[in-house]
């Protein structure tokens, strides 16, 4: 890869590495452009520092594999149904054919698709944990992905584990059709089960969150956490801008703004995330491993 | 007369037909080969005019499903509905007057009405931001849901929306959240629920209120997880693509029966509900009341572990380790 491309906007979504870890097995030589305040990092202190730039704050994207790295207890995850993917229930094929968007997305990723579940341990509790990969069609929820958080929904309350998953998502997936809006239905009816059960479930929303998944399973558990100047909202900007016809404010839909509004409880810097949830759990899930 | 509001598909008929129409006032009783010639366009107008409206294209159903002729969930409302209490506001902010809230009593069944409102002029569309709710609508509807439950009345919802309200306001006051805890209170509201798609099922904001034991679609609405302009501006970059999305978005009555996502389809006259008004809402009536009758007896628990189940089957996906449970 030319170095050039380690310099790519954020909509190109260059990750500059395939694997996560704390700079183990990183690249030598390797140096990445903040794109927040331009600093050129080097690649392994980037990694150390969960992809946080040290000189100001600034977040990047994390692959799924790489966000459960950084929040669970080392080597504790398993992920469970790592087979399970969607299909084309549409024949859908607008611009280009749906069934090439998700042979890319695989082949980018790695992964059978958007979301990443499985269990683990954050702080020593047992948790099962979620995240989402951006590169896989924007993390966008269609079948596949409805199925994986609804069925990580039953298995913890199955087992009366907590669930912790961290989200990003560009919001329902249009080629799936009504079968991807359906998922919104599906995973808030699993949520809203196991919210009775009282088993708890911690959400981290990360940049960027919008769409079907935030009006889902995303804002449907006990504590909403969201990463420093994440995008999290309904409608995207650009629509809103269209529709309104005006410049939107500074800082609308980040974190920051949503904790101001009350829509959150609060806004964690990735470095602190895992302790962080590791200690609402002490509280919600005081009884973990005394579970029958 | 009130002018006729003319779609798009339906342009180059009508273009037609008020030729037709301008010819018919000819004097031609002195020129009999005109008078055949204008029996033979008489006829292909005809033929156009049903070519035009019996096989209609999603994107003409679309439009149909925008009518402002169109009935609306008032229409409803005060034709199949006896001793209507409309019922104000979410308790947190305000009344937002594009969702519709009421107790009502339809063929002996005490019912909770909740229903997306448009307008029908313009001003009541400015009054009801054509048909798109804030969070405050949704929080309406969920104040609803809630009285519903409690005392034991079927839910019954009428879908008419484009789409929740975007808008810096809509997001201030949480319209991801507000559409997300009403899919979780609707998905375990212990009385039933019956949904009628009578025009626009636009994404979030229509699925807010928009599923439970039985879905009834109008053979001309649309149920989508975008609007078709939506989809053709993210997919193509180009809102002109929309015709294109509607088609790709498999999107209609007939689409989502065949889904197993809609119970059944209302079928609609030649060219659309507007058309015909009376005989449409009548039909509406009858497959409520007979959906409200077939889910009386069901013990609450029941229903909602079918409706959980109804839900957990949507989707084509495969792999995976076994169902938990």
């Amino acid at each position: 890869m030319p170095i050039s491309d380690w310099f790519k906007a954020r909509e190109g979504r260059q990750y500059t590495s395939a694997t996560a870890g704390r700079g183990s097995d990183m690249p030598d030589g390797v140096w990445t452009k903040c794109e927040s305040c331009k600093h050129i990092i080097y690649e392994g202190e980037l990694a150390e520092n969960d992809r946080v730039c040290r000189h100001c704050g600034y977040h990047f994207d994390l692959t799924a594999m790489q966000r459960i790295e950084s929040l669970v207890d080392e080597g504790s995850f398993s992920q469970v149904d790592e087979g399970l993917s969607g299909g084309d229930p549409l024949g859908f094929s607008a611009a280009k054919p749906y069934v090439e968007s998700l042979a890319v997305a695989r082949e980018r990723s790695g992964l059978a698709e958007a979301a990443l579940t499985g269990r683990a341990r954050i702080g020593g509790h047992d948790v099962i944990v979620g995240a989402m990969d951006f590169r896989f069609v924007a993390a966008s929820m269609g079948s596949a992905v409805g199925e994986r958080v609804t069925r990580a929904f039953e298995l913890a309350a199955k087992e009366r584990t907590p669930v912790v998953f961290a989200i990003a998502s560009g919001g329902a997936r249009m080629q799936e059709g009504m079968f991807s809006l359906m998922q919104m239905a599906k995973t808030s009816a699993a949520a809203a089960r196991l919210a009775e059960t009282g088993v708890p479930y911690i959400s981290i929303l990360t940049n960027p969150t919008y769409g079907g998944v935030t009006a889902s399973f995303a804002v449907l558990s006990d504590v909403v956490l969201a990463e420093p100047g994440a995008l999290v909202g309904f409608t995207g900007q650009r629509i809103i801008e269209q529709t309104i016809r005006q410049k939107l404010p500074k800082g609308f839909q980040t974190s920051e703004f949503l904790v101001e509004r009350g829509m959150i409880d609060e806004v964690v810097a990735r470095p602190k995330l895992a302790a962080h949830v590791a200690l609402l759990l002490d509280y919600l899930d005081a009884d973990g491993g005394e579970r029958p | 007369m009130k002018r006729r509001f003319i779609m798009e598909f339906e342009r180059p008929l009508i273009e037609l037909e008020t030729k037709l129409a301008e010819l018919r006032t000819l004097e031609v009783a002195e020129a009999p080969e005109l008078a055949a010639e204008i029996d033979a366009l008489a006829r292909d107008v005809e033929e156009l005019h049903h070519e035009t409206y019996a096989h209609l294209t999603p994107w003409a159903r679309v439009q149909v499903a925008r009518h402002p002729d169109r009935p609306k969930t008032q229409d409803y409302v005060a034709a199949l509905f006896a001793d209507v209490i409309e019922l104000h506001g979410d308790r947190h902010f305000g009344d937002d007057q594009a969702m519709f809230t009421a107790l009502a009593t339809i063929h002996g069944h005490r019912v909770a009405v909740i229903g997306h409102r448009k307008g029908k002029t313009t001003k009541e569309n400015i009054a009801r931001n054509f048909g798109s709710p804030q969070p405050e609508g949704f929080r309406k509807a969920m104040r609803m849901m809630r009285l519903a439950q409690k005392f034991n009345l079927p839910i019954v919802t009428f879908l008419d929306t484009p789409g929740a309200a975007p808008g810096i306001e809509a997001e201030e006051r949480g319209q991801a959240w507000a559409i997300a805890e009403s899919l979780a209170l609707l998905s375990g509201v212990r009385v039933p629920v019956v949904v009628v798609g009578i025009g626009e099922g636009g994404s979030g904001g229509a699925l807010a209120i928009g599923f439970g034991d039985r879905l009834i679609m109008l053979e001309n609405a649309y149920y989508s997880v975008s609007s078709p302009e939506a989809c053709a501006s993210i997919l193509y970059k180009d809102a002109g693509q929309a015709e294109t999305a509607a088609g790709c978005l498999k999107m209609t009555a007939d689409d989502l029966v065949g889904f197993g996502i809609a119970d059944e389809i209302v079928r609609e006259p030649l060219g659309g509900a507007h058309n015909d008004p009376d005989v449409v809402i009548g039909a509406v009536g009858e497959r409520v009341v007979a959906a409200l009758d077939m889910l009386a007896g069901q013990e609450p628990g029941v229903l909602v572990e079918k409706r959980y189940s109804r839900l957990r089957a949507i989707g084509v996906h495969e792999g995976g380790e076994a169902e938990p449970g």
